[in-house]
């Protein structure tokens, strides 16, 4: 008793970082449980994935089939209700990602399972699960419990740690596929790939990142300014984008691009995990926004708390003064 | 083409300071502004795009109390046709599971093709609301949704993956469909719209109206239990620079440039 199962997720042949993020967490949890982390992967002809997740689970379960060669939620929650229901695990953790949250919701309901969103740590207590989960944009953190009896179903919140390295080498097995045919009223058509524009942001070597904070259109001639000073490619947070004030391929974070440029200077962006997830990695972090609690200030090097509109044209003056 | 659109009045706390109340489950919301969750607002501009694009009427449906009203109008404002609201302290809207079966209560046995909802309420974070509620209707659903294009008894979607990449799934109608942000641009409530969605519909209804058990949505049925709020610890690294806006800005772009980042 007490396995942590996993679903594995994959998209257009390749297996996605939340889920051996996913398995090493399984791990620590199953290791105080005295349970098995297992691994189910759906999909068709991917034996390189279930080879790869054997390294980090005592068994892989594998459904090879071609009606799983893309992500259906539908097709998904098929497979999933019984196979839950057969082997009753403790735990079951699906990624807090666009698959995830498209899935997890519904299979919850349909089993009748307690059912925890956007988990960012598992703490045991006297034998007891208790997920951790944010509330206001991170601005607050919630301990939750389950209730009733297990399978509880959780989703798991992407980078909110680093996958281990392999140290399993779990079993493969095969599972008969539970779908007869097709599923009808659901149909994956085809992916379409990202706009591109004219400037490839993953290349720059600075940022000038904009966000909610700049508040309108018309103030993004300070920014423009402030990066033509620093010779930075402008980019910005989703809301950003939302609002029409940049292009989608200017866009970092989870549903944009992922950066690591020298120097990223992220003016009036609170720093929703969705877009810390995207930028973290950048050398040097600076951050400018009023708000003192911004999680922003949590992954940046340097910061100033003030308004914006005071500091920006003020840092372009002193920086064109400096760089004469 | 029928809609049902599902609306949420959250508090802005982007730039709020947050403080856990004296019960340790809940927070101060006395100096918080609250307007409709910003995925929501989209869902209703999409939905009205949709009314004025095949005809047909949508309905609000929001659970809350009656501070969510002038929320309510400017949605009828901008051309939602008449608005449930469920108004019962009884439901607990920790679990997003409990809250999908009251919506659906509301709206279950009426006519539909399409019910939308925002992919995520800003002030719980969950994303779970859409989806759970589809499964309670027994209808097909798609999530994070930026594109909706509705053909004759099915909807083309295309849902926004990470790294900017679109799934595009087609579905039967009825289905539930889960709206990202960007999608539209939402309109402002124009002033004629405004003295009109004085006179629309707008339904208060309790639990037993809907024909649901209260205890069976309140917190004590809940399968999960929130146990306590606490501020993270925010672990900065960050060297914070002091003084006036212009000494920091100066300070800031010395370091920079002396320190050879620039």
């Amino acid at each position: 008793m007490g396995n942590v199962f996993v679903l594995a997720e994959h998209r257009q042949g390749e297996l996605r970082d939340i889920t051996l993020e996913m398995l090493t967490k399984a791990a620590a949890v199953a290791w105080q449980t005295g349970g098995e982390v297992v691994a189910v992967l759906l999909g068709s002809g991917v034996d390189a994935f279930a080879e790869k997740l054997r390294g980090y689970a005592d068994r892989v379960l594998y459904v090879d089939d071609p009606l799983f060669a893309d992500y259906n939620s539908e097709k998904y929650q098929k497979a999933l209700a019984p196979l839950i229901q057969e082997h009753k695990p403790e735990l079951f953790m699906i990624g807090h990602t666009t698959q995830g949250v498209d899935l997890a919701p519904a299979l919850a309901v349909e089993l009748k399972l307690p059912f925890i969103s956007d988990v960012i740590e598992i703490n045991l207590v006297d034998g007891k699960l208790k997920p951790v989960r944010q509330f206001y944009q991170g601005k607050v953190n919630a301990n939750f419990s389950f209730k009733g009896e297990p399978p509880y179903l959780l989703t798991f919140r992407e980078a909110s740690l680093e996958a281990g390295e392999p140290n399993k080498s779990g079993s493969i097995e095969k599972v008969a596929s539970p779908l007869q045919e097709d599923i009808a009223y659901r149909r994956f058509v085809e992916y379409v790939a990202a706009e591109v524009g004219d400037v490839d942001i993953t290349q720059s070597e600075i940022l000038v990142a904009v966000g909610r904070g700049i508040k309108e259109e018309k103030n993004m001639p300070l920014i423009e300014e402030l990066a033509k000073a620093m010779k930075a490619d402008i980019c910005g947070s989703r809301a950003a984008i939302d609002a029409g004030w940049l292009g989608h391929d200017r866009q970092v974070g989870t549903s944009g691009k992922t950066v690591k440029p020298k120097l990223y200077v992220a003016i009036g962006i609170s720093g929703a995990f969705q877009h810390l997830a995207g930028m973290k990695g950048a050398k040097t972090i600076v951050a400018i926004n009023k708000d003192p609690d911004a999680p922003i200030f949590s992954v940046a090097d340097l910061g100033i708390v003030d308004d914006l509109f005071k500091v920006v044209p003020k840092l372009t003056e002193k920086l064109k003064e400096l760089k004469g | 083409m029928n809609i049902f659109v599902c609306i949420k009045r959250v508090p802005d706390t982007s730039e709020a300071i947050v403080k856990v109340d004296d019960t340790g489950r809940g927070v101060d919301s006395s100096k918080f502004s609250f307007d409709i969750n910003e995925s929501d607002n989209y869902a209703v501009e999409e939905a009205v795009l949709l009314k004025e694009a095949k005809g047909g009427n949508v309905q609000i449906v929001c659970a809350g109390t009656q501070d969510a009203d002038m929320m309510i109008r400017m949605a009828l404002a901008k051309g939602c046709d008449s608005a449930i609201r469920i108004d019962d302290p009884r439901i607990n809207e920790v679990d997003p599971l409990q809250v999908a079966k009251v919506l659906a209560a509301a709206i279950k046995g009426k006519e539909f093709d399409l019910v939308l909802t925002g992919c995520m309420a800003s002030d719980d974070g969950n994303m779970a609301v859409g989806v759970a509620l589809a499964e309670e209707l027994g209808v097909p659903h798609a999530a994070m949704v930026k594109k909706v294009e509705a053909g004759d008894g099915k909807v083309k979607v295309y849902r926004e993956l990470e790294g900017g990449i679109s799934e595009v799934v087609e579905m039967d109608l009825p289905a539930v469909i889960t709206i990202q942000t960007g999608i539209n641009e939402p309109r402002y409530a124009p002033i004629k719209g405004i003295r009109l969605a004085q006179k629309k519909e707008l339904t208060v209804l309790k639990l037993e109206d809907l024909g649901v058990a209260p205890e069976e949505v309140s917190e004590a049925a809940s399968l999960i239990a929130l146990e306590n709020f606490y501020i993270p610890e925010v672990e900065s690294k960050a060297e914070i620079l002091e003084g006036e806006p212009e000494e920091k800005a100066a300070l800031l772009a010395e370091k920079l440039v002396k320190g050879g980042l620039l």
